[in-house]
């Protein structure tokens, strides 16, 4: 139960917080907008540290392709700057209000990085790690500290910035970050393939993603999906819709969205869409929006070997009731929307289906929070790998003042 | 540079080690007559050599876990290495410490086309990678220059870049699993053929970490489809200036071309002598730009980034009719480093990054150093990702020039610091450039760094006197004022 609220307006003053949290043995819960509260391990933190304050582009120059932003700018802040110039962030930051509930739009940088999401150019270019070049934080001693460059290539020192993406906050405070950015493809096609098996479009996007035609996104909508798919161009189908995506200059995407209707046509009939319209059938695939209802069921994401999915799905269809899903990274990343209910028995099933994939991980993304505190939310580490993450954990914040739990208990 | 001094009390325990080792990787995999160990005795950095305490060449990875962990509890330190070609001495070997060398971890385990992945062993070259899955149509994409001579699992341990990591990505970005055995001899897995991690980025910081939080043994990369068409642009500007905003302006048009080098004119004058390549030699700069992917896109691009030049007053404007004339572009960069070699008795490369703005000051202020010491430097570039490579040109026979190209390079890269870059951009720390670390971070920043060794390494064993002028002890670094709530809640506004 968060009881306390504090709003700093500055790095300085994020130390003198975390200083009196580490004096008064009183842990703090970091967040932004907490637009992601409801992502992560359940605990209960009696002080918030509530960054939104430290909101605003310090520095961005376009031809440098990196921009420096306060840990609590608004992602949309961030994405209007970026679009004036005909840039974006690559990776395709998702908008998971919708699925976790929250106003739509509400998201801090430091909160994206934070939790190093992706959306479906991943499989192209990367998640939030790839184009996170540097910060400054304040670490959980009270110091200010920074950690990488504001350049695009740099490998001085150990790159502590892949560690502090994707740490939820559980290692130092982001106050400060300068990602890499790239110009925004001036146009965009999107290649549907209609009808096809789970399976089948798992070999679609493979044969997609191995031609040589730069191909950004390859996600799967079973028919159950697709049919709840905002977009239109997709739930008209009343089948199953496999999305191939290619962008760039105006004659290539035509020339590749062409090549790729020839060369998939045997998965079934292929259709040609244009910006607009692929622009929201992506983004109902980044946002995960064809799953958000019915809202009380929890919803998990899986990522395994793109070739797995499918052996994935089947193996919980043939156990547990009803399985919705929605496929993206070209199979690799899993969608899963299950039945309320026993979550602790589903977890088991889910971890037991992906190691039988061959490995990977799942993470409950949706549940109430009490299943949250007790399921563990991200996929246990093996014994060797989870003492490690402690031993960072101890060597990072040693009282246990940031975060704690979020990540996994003793994390 | 200086080396921590050795432990004699490790050198005089060298018979029992070496019996300890051959315990465990039988037969010629423990090297240990001086003429052997010469083979050993550098890395790329040749101007410091050291033969190493023994060399141990294990071949499986519980071999790697035993040889640590026997290491661990004996308090032996280790040096891993890989090919031995890192530039800022990563691999340098140590009078106190086993050197295991990777060489013989040479095999690739699985190609899988469907997912996009090969995994390997660590001592695979960087093109064996690429020749593996070429016959698809596929290939690996971070290129290192030393792609035929440097192991897959050192350019891991060094986050190697090259050419194309301008549009697909460093090491890091094209790395999707690791096993790697841990300071204790743990063997863990990191990653594997599906993205991301569920929890701490393990695999994201154990990459670049020049070989200093454990031996890797197995790795799982991406591999893409060539391709369908590549061709380059070769320019020639009258000032650096007008080569730099020629840069500025193509991704400033949106355009990320698959490579995008520059190159001065002391490089292109020893580049030209020694291949060929029909560079022009009245202008100041040349750019090489590639473009690749489908036809279309390539023609579309070509046609910008010729007028993107030609409005920024290059002089010369070649676009290469096919793959022969592209190669014949590329001929004299590639081999610009043995080039300036020919010229020169030593040359010492160094590996900034500036942002790109900063060119023309950089460049200017080089040429004043180079006057002022007395040495001649020519430049390679990676234009498109602000990477700069100095050769310093020098000769180590002449009394104080190895200290003077020294000086120099440091002066360079502390100037790449000051205009707002870094000390490396993929070569690595090393030795090289351990002591300009608090010229790019403070003590808290390094601090910081720090703990990550700790956590891995508490004992400092592994790859000891790299990267860092001084390691802190953990347990001082642990430390922890807490006085039980005495500081008062900050002044910051609340809810
Ligand atoms: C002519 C020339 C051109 C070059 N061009 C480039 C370039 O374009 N781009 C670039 O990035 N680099 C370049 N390099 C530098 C060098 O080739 C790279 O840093 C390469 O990645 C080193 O690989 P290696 O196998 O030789 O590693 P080594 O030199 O053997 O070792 C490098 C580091 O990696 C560690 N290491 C090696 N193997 C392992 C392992 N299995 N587990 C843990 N740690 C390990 C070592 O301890 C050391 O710290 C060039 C070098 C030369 C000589």
């Amino acid at each position: 139960m968060t009881t306390d609220i504090v709003t700093p307006e500055n790095a300085d003053q994020v130390r003198d917080m975390v200083a009196w949290a580490v004096d008064s043995q009183a842990p703090l819960n970091v967040q932004g907008h907490g637009s992601k509260a409801g992502l992560g391990r359940a605990v209960n933190i009696g002080t918030t540290l509530d960054l939104s304050r430290l909101s605003g582009i310090t520095e961005y120059s376009a031809p440098e392709l990196v921009l420096t932003a306060q840990a609590g700018t608004p992602m949309t802040d961030i994405h209007a700057a970026l679009a004036d110039a005909g840039q974006h962030l690559a990776f395709e930051p998702p908008d998971l209000t919708g699925l976790l509930g929250g106003d739509p739009g509400r998201g801090t940088l430091g909160g994206l990085v934070a939790t190093n999401l992706a959306g479906p150019r991943r499989v192209q270019v990367g998640a939030a790690r790839d184009h996170f070049l540097g910060c400054q934080a304040v670490g959980a001693r009270g110091e200010i500290f920074k950690a990488g460059g504001k350049v695009v290539k740099n490998v001085t020192g150990f790159d502590l910035c892949k560690l502090l993406a994707g740490s939820y906050g559980t290692l130092a405070v982001m106050t400060e970050l300068t990602l890499k950015v790239l110009p925004a493809p001036e146009d965009t096609r999107t290649v549907l393939v209609l009808g096809a098996s789970d399976a089948d479009a798992a070999r679609c996007m493979s044969r997609a993603l191995t031609s040589s035609h730069e191909v950004s996104g390859a996600a799967h909508m079973p028919a159950a999906a697709a049919s709840a798919c905002e977009a239109e161009a997709v739930s008209s189908r009343g089948t199953s819709v496999t999305l191939i995506r290619v962008e760039g200059p105006g004659p290539s995407v035509e020339y590749r969205a062409k090549a790729l209707c020839r060369e998939l046509a045997d998965f079934g009939e292929t259709v040609e869409v244009g910006s607009g319209e692929s622009r929201l059938a992506w983004a109902a695939v980044r946002d995960v929006q064809p799953l958000t209802e019915p809202l009380d069921r929890p919803v998990w994401r899986v990522s395994v070997a793109p070739t797995e999915g499918p052996g994935v799905v089947d193996a919980l269809r043939r156990q547990s009731g009803s399985v919705d899903c929605l496929y993206d990274w070209g199979g690799g990343l899993v969608w899963l929307s299950l039945e309320n209910g026993d979550v602790a028995g589903q977890a088991e099933r889910v971890r037991n289906a992906v190691a039988h994939a061959g490995g990977g991980h799942a993470t409950l993304v949706r549940a109430a929070a009490d299943v949250r505190a007790a399921v563990p939310v991200f996929h246990p580490q093996p014994e060797p790998l989870a003492a490690l993450s402690r031993r960072l954990k101890d060597n990072f914040d040693p009282a246990r003042v940031l975060n704690p739990g979020r990540m996994a208990e003793g994390l | 540079m200086k080396m921590p001094a050795p432990d004699q009390g490790t050198i005089a325990r060298r018979s029992e080690i070496v019996e300890a080792l051959r315990r465990i990787v039988p037969g010629e995999g423990v090297i240990v007559d001086e003429d052997e160990l010469q083979a050993y005795e550098c890395d790329g950095l040749t101007a410091y050599k050291q033969l190493p305490l023994v060399v141990v060449l294990p071949e499986t990875t519980e071999q790697v876990s035993r040889v640590m962990r026997w290491c661990h509890e004996n308090n032996v330190k280790i040096v891993p290495r890989g090919a031995g070609t890192s530039l800022s001495g990563g691999s340098f070997p140590l009078a106190d410490a086993v050197t295991i060398g990777l060489g013989k971890f040479n095999k690739i385990l699985d190609v899988d086309f469907d997912n996009r992945t090969v995994v390997a062993q660590p001592g695979v070259t960087n093109l064996a990678i690429t020749s593996a899955v070429a016959h698809e149509g596929f290939y690996y994409a971070p290129d290192p220059s030393s792609q035929i001579a440097c192991s897959i699992g050192g350019n891991v341990a060094e986050n190697a870049g090259g050419v194309h990591c301008l549009k697909y990505g460093l090491t890091t970005n094209n790395l999707l699993g690791l096993e790697m055995v841990l300071p204790d001899g743990e063997v863990v897995r990191l990653g594997g053929k599906h993205l991301d991690s569920g929890g701490y980025d393990l695999m994201g910081i154990v990459t670049g970490s020049e070989g200093m939080l454990g031996v890797i043994t197995e790795l799982t990369v991406r591999i893409l489809k060539s391709p369908e068409t590549a061709k380059a642009v070769l320019m020639g500007f009258p000032s650096n200036e007008q080569a730099g905003d020629c840069v500025a302006d193509i991704i400033g048009n949106g355009i990320i071309p698959a490579g995008l080098e520059m190159m001065d004119k002391p490089a292109i004058r020893a580049a030209e002598d020694f291949v060929h390549a029909n560079y022009p030699l009245d202008v100041e700069a040349l750019l090489i730009c590639e473009l690749d992917g489908p036809a279309a896109e390539v023609e579309h691009l070509i046609e910008r980034v010729e007028q993107i030049a030609k409005d920024n007053g290059a002089t010369e404007l070649r676009i290469s009719r096919d793959d022969a004339e592209r190669a014949t572009f590329w001929a004299g960069r590639k081999a610009a480093f043995p080039a300036v070699g020919r010229i020169s008795p030593d040359y010492l490369c160094m590996d900034g990054t500036i942002p790109r703005k900063a060119l023309p000051e950089v460049l200017r202020r080089m040429r004043e150093m180079s006057d002022k010491y007395g040495l001649r430097v020519a430049n390679v570039f990676h234009a498109g990702d602000g990477n700069l490579h100095p050769l310093i040109l020098f000769d180590a026979n002449q009394p104080d020039e190895l200290e003077k190209a020294e000086a120099f390079g440091a002066d360079i890269l502390t100037m790449c610091v000051e205009v707002g870059g870094v000390l490396t951009g993929e070569h690595g720390v090393g030795i090289e450039k351990r002591d300009l670390m608090p010229v790019m971070f403070g003590e808290d920043d390094i601090k910081q760094q720090q703990r990550i060794k700790c956590a891995f390494d508490p004992d400092h064993l592994v790859n000891p006197g790299k990267v860092y002028p001084t390691l802190h002890r953990c347990a001082e670094l642990g430390k922890l004022h807490v006085t039980g709530g005495r500081l008062p809640f900050p002044d910051i506004p609340r809810f």
